[in-house]
């Protein structure tokens, strides 16, 4: 990183999770278009094949490979009735952990995280369960930290029992 | 609409009353079609299908582009059966029951890979690629006479595939794969055109996932135009707010007039002049302003090979593909290759994956992994809304015994073509059905 000023050694962990769990409480709580306020206007958003998980989407077939321009569609068909894969809307809820500040990238402070996500769903008494890591490009701005680019990395080898990823993971 | 002469059944889990007991009623005199919902939750039923459809009719394995060097594996499950789909070392390609002939473990645990032979971790029996007996440790102990070089992986009784889509039999005097495949061949064809070479491939990448639903409901849902305004609302706003003109067409439901066809041998599809782009070649909104200048190469390059009219019906149509009796390849918004199987009566698991021409550019590849996600699979914009609606139709069956009929008599009255929101190609499947499962004496 030579001269330039290091974005990671401008921000401490804290300030991180209390982002991440911010985010969290927003997406749990489906305040969608709050969590949009979240993102930078170049905000990309990824979920990798359960079994290419380091994969490209450029190459690679994902579960989600959303650009902004796509992520605000999203939301807006979350927030839509006939979004009927998620109408009534599932409860999630998110535990994130093991938050660390890994690098810096640019002006971009590079986090990695892991989750665990109990999604219920209408008339299912077991949740279905997310379990994976996330790994976050975010960028200092005057109003704060937001999310130049987030990838949500699933441990399980297949998408399986999880079913659908209909929500934001 | 149709004139009923069994509302309600008789709540006593029995079929009496209409059909004579069948489980598929057509009835020609009334123009009504019916199928018992029993077919959707009976344990019976499902072992009926394994027995009289998965063990006797060409399934799907897998794509030769998925094991394109000497050695590539992949570990499938085919009609329910462990399989190794691989390439030996001379550049064969196998389909191998993935089974120790000793005590019957399995011999490859990985989903993929390159290998140069199969070992039993058990008590060490190795296995070349080509399924031949490679090494039995301790082999001394047994008699004279011990056929060791009989001991190889077994191979599928019956493996043919049809341009590089690979398919295997468990019934050895079952007809040729060309054979079974009817119709269905050349619409594979209109896929297989868009490379210039012939030569399409599975791009990395497994959508696998369960649906809470019977097999036979996504058979269905994978050609019923008719849900899409619907189910998939959603969908279509995204379209429009991208500048895709979605309105439907004047007398239609959708925006084009396409085709619902019998292609023989329960096979069925969709057939539908293009409104929501096509990565080769019909560009719309989504795609930016720059991809126009590419995707009219690819078009140029089409009619240059095939001429105006061939790379017109391989660029300017959608079709939905179902191959009897659970291959789907949707070539829509992108190309997916569709499988599933049975778990239970009640649930599914779907293995899908993004297909495209060997000779796509890096632009190219991408532009057609954006215009999968925009519709396909478990992250899609359309896909879990398919989801919900086969799962929610599964709850309902649990009042199959009420509420037995389920009735897919759309377009049965008309003289001309099936359109695509009529169910004449969902019969085809049906009829295919029920002559396999429940045949007529």
């Amino acid at each position: 990183m030579s001269q330039a000023v290091n974005p990671a050694a401008m921000v401490t962990r804290a300030e991180v999770e209390d982002f991440l769990f911010h985010e969290a409480d927003l997406l749990d709580n489906w305040r969608l278009d709050d969590w949009l306020g979240l993102l930078t206007d170049d905000a990309s958003y990824y979920v990798p094949p359960n079994d290419k998980p380091d994969g490209d989407h450029r190459f690679t077939l994902f579960t989600v490979a959303d650009d902004i321009v796509r992520l605000r569609e999203r939301v807006i068909r979350l927030n839509d009735p006939n979004c009927h894969a998620e109408y009534p809307p599932s409860h999630t809820r998110r535990l994130i952990t093991n938050v660390r500040i890994t690098g810096s990238e640019g002006d971009l402070i590079l986090v990695s995280a892991n989750f665990a996500i109990f999604r219920h769903r209408r008339n299912e008494a077991a949740p279905r369960q997310f379990v994976g890591r996330y790994r976050y490009k975010l960028r200092q701005t005057s109003a704060g930290l937001k999310i130049h680019e987030r990838r949500a990395i699933l441990d399980a080898e297949e998408l399986g029992a999880m079913g659908a990823v209909s929500f934001l993971l | 609409m149709t004139d009923r002469r069994s509302g309600n059944g008789h709540g006593n889990g029995q079929i009496d009353g209409h059909g004579n007991g069948r489980l598929v009623v057509e009835d020609l005199e009334n123009m009504t079609f019916q199928v018992h919902r029993k077919v959707f939750v009976a344990p019976d039923v499902l072992e009926r299908e394994q027995r009289s459809i998965f063990d006797k009719c060409w399934v799907y394995v897998g794509h030769a582009s998925e094991v394109r060097n000497p050695g590539d594996f992949r570990t499938r499950s085919v009609a329910g059966r462990p399989v190794i789909f691989c390439r030996d070392r001379q550049g064969q390609v196998r389909a191998l029951f993935n089974v120790c002939r000793h005590r019957g473990a399995l011999v490859c645990r990985e989903r993929e890979g390159n290998a140069r032979q199969f070992m039993c971790i058990y008590h060490g029996w190795s296995y070349n690629t080509d399924g031949s007996i490679k090494g039995i440790p301790g082999d001394d102990a047994y008699p004279p006479g011990f056929d060791k070089r009989g001991k190889g992986l077994v191979p599928v009784p019956r493996l043919a595939h049809y341009k590089d889509f690979y398919f295997a039999n468990l019934d050895p005097d079952a007809v040729d794969l060309e054979t079974y495949l009817a119709g269905a061949k050349d619409y594979i064809d209109l896929v297989v055109d868009q490379s210039p070479s012939g030569r399409m491939e599975i791009i990395s990448g497994t959508q696998e996932y369960d649906i809470k639903a019977n097999w036979k409901l996504l058979v269905e849902n994978s050609v019923d135009d008719y849900h899409l305004v619907t189910t998939h609302s959603t969908w279509l706003n995204y379209m429009r707010n991208s500048g895709v003109n979605v309105t439907p067409a004047k007398g239609h439901m959708l925006p084009t007039k396409g085709f619902g066809k019998d292609l023989g041998n329960g096979h069925l599809t969709t057939d539908n002049p293009n409104y929501r782009g096509r990565p080769v070649a019909r560009w719309i909104s989504v795609y930016g302003e720059e991809a126009k200048a590419d995707i009219d190469a690819i078009r140029k390059e089409l009619v240059g090979r095939l001429g105006e009219a061939r790379a017109a019906r391989v660029a300017d149509t959608n079709r939905n593909l179902c191959v009897f009796p659970s291959l789907v390849i949707n070539d829509g918004s992108s190309v997916t290759v569709r499988h599933f199987h049975p778990v239970g009566p009640d649930l599914m698991r779907v293995t899908a994956w993004a297909l495209g021409p060997v000779e796509e550019t890096e632009a190219q590849r991408a532009r057609r992994l954006h215009a999968f996600l925009t519709f396909y699979g478990p992250g899609g914009f359309a896909t879990p809304d398919d989801v919900a609606a086969l799962e929610l139709a599964q709850q309902g069956y649990a009042a199959w015994r009420e509420v037995p009929w389920t009735d897919l008599s759309r377009g049965m009255g008309k003289s001309q073509e099936q359109l695509a929101t009529d169910e004449g190609h969902l019969r085809v499947f049906w009829r295919k059905w029920s002559e396999l499962v429940e045949p007529r004496p």
